[in-house]
């Protein structure tokens, strides 16, 4: 059976291109051919999860249907009612899937995961939990069932994002770009699309494909030898550092790209992020789509509550903790493995330090040039390649595993 | 004092700086404000005049100068 995993390889592209066709031929034309739309989204769908995995299909219908029924009665209830306690519940209802997958490897429970899992719940999940706090902001106020399927279900982003805002979303969907304006998206597809390839086919396929097998291999029996550790390590942590950008920022080219064809702005996921200037830069610019969700959602939230409950009285000590908390929530997020927490707690105290050593340039006026600059790019880049070495897990296979 | 000075005295205190020579600056850009301080901006414009500006209608996009904060200020204050 015919089983098309996204932007896998050079036949999906010519069969996503050749559908998309009809549908940039009416936006060519200003309409926008909306069930032509979905249909294309749901066979490219359904042959994601069609084949060996069905059952992650079911998974992601049954997932569909409480998301549904939970985004609606929420709003229907904020209609008439605003009390904290139902928001709470609701936002765990919306996340407890996730949650439930997460615990299954963990907890050894098989079922869960076969009933419950498939590709792309966490950014399902990021898009539904995000609608239900700003229904209870009362930034969106009516439940558009169309809409949210549309929303929830757009093909490109659905696997692994980037993570789109409903509003945001439903405004491009609500009508068709301007002439000018789709042909200035569809130049930027081209690029997008020749550059995806440039890093996932060629930079990417070298790195991991190639020579990170290998490394891991000379690092691990290297280190094993030599009682834990190994300069192979460092080579590892830069192949893997740097494949991990390659790869992610490939297919988000990708997604952006399929994107932009449909007519839909979807958002950026990374900008140059190995030119940052600090670690707050750095998340400015890495996988921005999920760490501005975690700034919107989780930190701001966060430092809202505190602040307005008067729990402490330093801001340093409010934002320090909303850091920690913030990019810990993240980390339990990639998994509940010790080094993906590690990498969250990693990245909080990261932010912590980066926050004290801002407040002391600007006490100090300490010098800036062009040197001080690159050394502030160099920096950054090896304490986020140190993160990396974390959050790669080799560590632990290093560490906590017999030899193999 | 109108509804403009209280704005930019609330700016002035929070980024430690005076603004008022800038503003159609980005705060963003410039490095005035990050997402805590926003948070205090809201909180503080709550309180002052007695608007709702919940974190969801906070657009980078919408409030990222001076100027901005104030028409929108205005605009919540209907």
């Amino acid at each position: 059976m015919l089983n098309l995993q996204p932007y896998a390889d050079p036949q999906y592209f010519i069969i996503l291109l050749l559908a998309l066709i009809p549908l940039a031929v009416g936006l060519y034309f200003g309409k926008r051919f909306a069930w032509y739309e979905v249909v294309v989204s749901l066979v490219f769908i359904f042959l994601m999860f069609d084949g060996e995995k069905y059952h992650e299909g079911i998974a992601l219908i049954i997932y569909m249907i409480w998301q549904w029924l939970l985004v609606w009665s929420y709003t229907l209830y904020r209609k008439r009612n605003n009390q904290t306690w139902i928001f709470y519940s609701a936002t765990i209802l919306a996340i407890l899937p996730l949650v439930l997958i997460k615990v299954a490897p963990v907890a050894d429970w098989a079922k869960v995961s076969s009933l419950l899992g498939f590709m792309g719940i966490s950014y399902l999940t990021f898009r539904s939990v995000g609608m239900v706090m700003e229904i209870r902001d009362g930034s969106i106020q009516a439940f558009n069932p169309w809409n949210f399927l549309r929303f929830m279900l757009f093909m490109p982003t659905i696997s692994s994002g980037p993570i789109d805002r409903y509003r945001r979303f439903v405004k491009d969907i609500e009508s068709a770009p301007e002439r000018d304006k789709y042909i200035e998206m569809l130049g930027k597809a081209v690029k997008y699309f020749f550059l995806g390839f440039l890093y996932k086919f060629i930079i990417s396929h070298v790195l991991g494909t190639l020579l990170m097998p290998n490394v891991e291999k000379l690092a691990i029996l290297s280190a094993h030898v030599h009682g834990g550790w190994s300069w192979w390590i460092i080579a590892y942590m830069y192949i893997y550092g740097l494949n991990l950008f390659f790869d992610f920022a490939g297919y988000s080219l990708f997604a952006v790209a399929t994107g932009y064809v449909m007519g839909i702005e979807v958002p950026m996921n990374f900008n140059m992020p190995f030119l940052s200037k600090n670690l707050k830069d750095f998340w400015n610019r890495w996988h921005m789509t999920l760490s501005f969700w975690f700034r919107d959602f989780v930190f701001m939230r966060l430092v809202f509550l505190m602040m307005k409950k008067k729990w402490f009285k330093s801001r340093v000590t409010t934002s320090n903790i909303a850091y920690i908390i913030n990019m810990l929530v993240m980390g339990f997020w990639h998994g509940l493995k010790w080094y993906y927490i590690a990498y969250g707690l990693f990245h909080g105290i990261g932010l912590v330090v980066n926050d004290m050593w801002l407040r002391y340039k600007k006490k100090h006026k300490l010098p800036h040039n062009k040197f001080t600059n690159a050394l502030a790019i160099i920096i950054t880049f090896n304490v986020v390649m140190v993160s990396f070495l974390l959050f790669s897990g080799i560590l632990d296979k290093i560490w906590f595993h017999s030899f193999r | 004092m109108d509804l403009k000075e209280q704005v930019v005295e609330i700016l002035n205190t929070i980024t430690g700086e005076d603004i008022s020579d800038q503003m159609d600056d980005d705060f963003f850009e410039t490095g005035l404000l990050d997402s805590m301080a926003t948070v205090e901006l809201l909180l503080d414009l709550e309180g002052k005049f007695n608007i709702q500006a919940p974190v969801s209608e906070f657009n980078r996009d919408e409030w990222n100068t001076p100027n901005k904060v104030i028409a929108k200020v205005e605009s919540l204050m209907g």
